[in-house]
């Protein structure tokens, strides 16, 4: 099992609406995935040089004060971060793989949800309302969303094992299905310099898709290639800095809905989880093709 | 006229009260509202009902119906009318994949389109689509008709018993063991009847029909591995 869902905001003025538009949509799916929960949200983006973290740790008392002063005085680049429940998003003025390397070598304990310019992935084990409302999801701001609610078959019930999966910056996924040739595309990917961090098989999909587009892909062409390549029975949604995408396998047994408007696309596995949002009623509501790539892109923030 | 808000009541309430009719039949004409994409709504009736559904539904509407009408103002989820035995369940949207699978009586109507898999397995209803229906249509139908008023998906008809297909549009490929047959008066009449059924006033000449080759009915050795 497991649902999707995806809010794309076509009306820049929703912006400050988006959290509140996304979370009685992620909360709707709970049926589908109660085990863990999680979503990726695009916004609040820093300069072009600078790098946005989200960082976990599981006590809720860890000290991200010392943790901050400590890298900014070894790193040498002026840093600001605001915490969120078990995690803390650091922007840092420097590019992501410095960043990402000062972090996982000097503070292990840690786990790096994301990496990018905009991107901001909160997840955690647990019922999908629980972790919507310690995380504040309702007051969120941004350009596009995409979550995840897990009923766990492929790996454990882990935050490791939850989505959305980033491998690349600005980059993630949110899957429903399985992949049966993960393990395969895995030992494919590490050949290539992609070492995946779970035993997940989505992991492995995100994996292929920021190897695709390192190769000069663009969002379209590296799926087109999955297409070609991911084994199973998936339907996926994909973020990027600027856009958002829906794909499902050929031959579509995993439920995707997706309803547009004037002011935004929205996906979700049910119709159920669309029902809350703004002129439901008036949106152009339809199912997607097998193998067939939606996507949307916007020219700048 | 019952009017049942599902804002206010639980599909579970919905569905006893209308079994409840099926003992004594007290009311037949229910209007359900605020559906919100739930699912099985309106399963298992077992008496003349008129049902009408304001709004979209989840999955497996109508699933099992004996003898009631139900119509559906919005979309279906998968499953819709799934296991029909017999009455007639009316989409006025488009319905999701294994509409009407396995169901072995009765009439499904789908003003819309279909996505895959629509009549997998029938045994014995008839289905109207009045728009395209999805890959892998009447895959392994064992009796009863599907029309297709628009386009059909890939591999139509796999694996197809005696169900029979009669597609207006384009077939973009057929399965194993499904072919195009000649149409004759009978065929054309016995399509007018089921298009009049279902309120649609396509020319029944403008279709052709496609049933079992029956190559797979029967053991042949050359097919062993």
């Amino acid at each position: 099992m497991c649902g999707i869902v995806g809010l794309y905001l076509k009306n820049h003025a929703l912006e400050n609406q988006i959290g509140s538009m996304f979370a009685p949509m992620l909360e709707a799916m709970t049926g589908r995935g109660p085990d863990s929960a999680g979503f990726a949200i695009y916004g609040d983006e820093v300069p072009k040089g600078s790098t946005k973290l989200t960082l976990y740790h599981q006590d809720l008392t860890y000290d991200w004060d010392a943790l901050a002063h400590r890298a900014q005085a070894q790193l040498a680049v002026p840093i600001e971060f605001f915490r969120n429940h078990h995690a803390a998003v650091f922007k840092i003025a420097t590019d992501a793989q410095t960043a990402s390397e000062y972090f996982l070598t000097h503070a292990p304990e840690l786990i790096l949800l994301s990496a990018g310019q905009s991107i901001e992935i909160l997840k955690a084990v647990g019922l999908p309302t629980e972790i919507s409302s310690e995380f504040n999801l309702s007051g969120m701001k941004g350009s596009h969303i995409i979550g995840h609610t897990r009923m766990a078959t492929e790996s454990a019930v882990t935050l490791e094992g939850s989505h959305p999966f980033s491998t690349g910056q600005d980059l993630c996924l949110v899957h429903n299905g399985s992949f049966s040739n993960h393990n395969r595309l895995r030992t494919e990917l590490a050949y290539h310099g992609y070492h995946m961090k779970t035993e997940n098989d989505t992991e492995v999909a995100a994996g292929y898709l920021t190897w695709r587009m390192d190769q000069g892909d663009t969002l379209k062409q590296s799926l087109e290639h999955a297409l070609q390549d991911l084994d199973g029975f998936y339907t996926l949604a994909i973020g990027t800095h600027d856009g958002f995408a829906v794909i499902r396998d050929p031959i579509a047994c995993k439920p995707a809905v997706l309803a547009e408007t004037d002011d935004y696309v929205a996906m979700a596995s049910e119709y159920q989880a669309l029902t809350s949002l703004p002129n439901i009623d008036q949106a152009r509501i339809w199912e997607p093709e097998p193998a067939t790539i939606y996507s949307w892109q916007r020219d700048s923030h | 006229m019952q009017s049942i808000n599902l804002a206010e009541h639980t599909v579970r309430e919905l569905n006893q009260l209308l079994h409840d009719q099926s003992k004594d039949l007290v009311e037949d004409q229910w209007e359900i509202s605020e559906t919100s994409g739930q699912h099985n709504i309106a399963c298992g009736l077992n008496q003349k009902l008129n049902v009408g559904i304001k709004g979209h539904v989840g999955y497996f509407c109508a699933g099992m119906n004996q003898h009631a009408h139900v119509t559906v103002h919005g979309n279906a989820g998968q499953g819709v009318a799934e296991n029909m035995m017999s009455g007639t369940v009316h989409v006025k949207g488009d319905a999701s994949s294994a509409a009407g699978a396995t169901s072995h009586g009765g009439l499904l109507v789908i003003d819309g389109n279909t996505g895959a898999r629509c009549g997998i397995s029938m045994k014995g209803s008839d289905i109207v689509v009045k728009g395209n229906v999805g890959h892998m249509s009447c895959f392994m139908a064992q009796a009863g008709t599907l029309v297709v008023c628009g386009d059909a998906g890939e591999a139509l008809g796999d694996s197809l018993y005696e169900t029979v297909i009669f597609v207006k549009g384009k077939v973009q490929s057929l399965g194993a063991d499904c072919v195009e047959k000649s149409v004759t008066d009978k065929h054309f009449k016995q399509l007018k009847k089921l298009l009049d059924r279902a309120g649609s006033e396509e020319d029944p000449t403008h279709f052709k029909r496609y049933g079992s080759a029956r190559q797979l009915y029967n053991f042949k050795v050359d097919n062993a591995y």
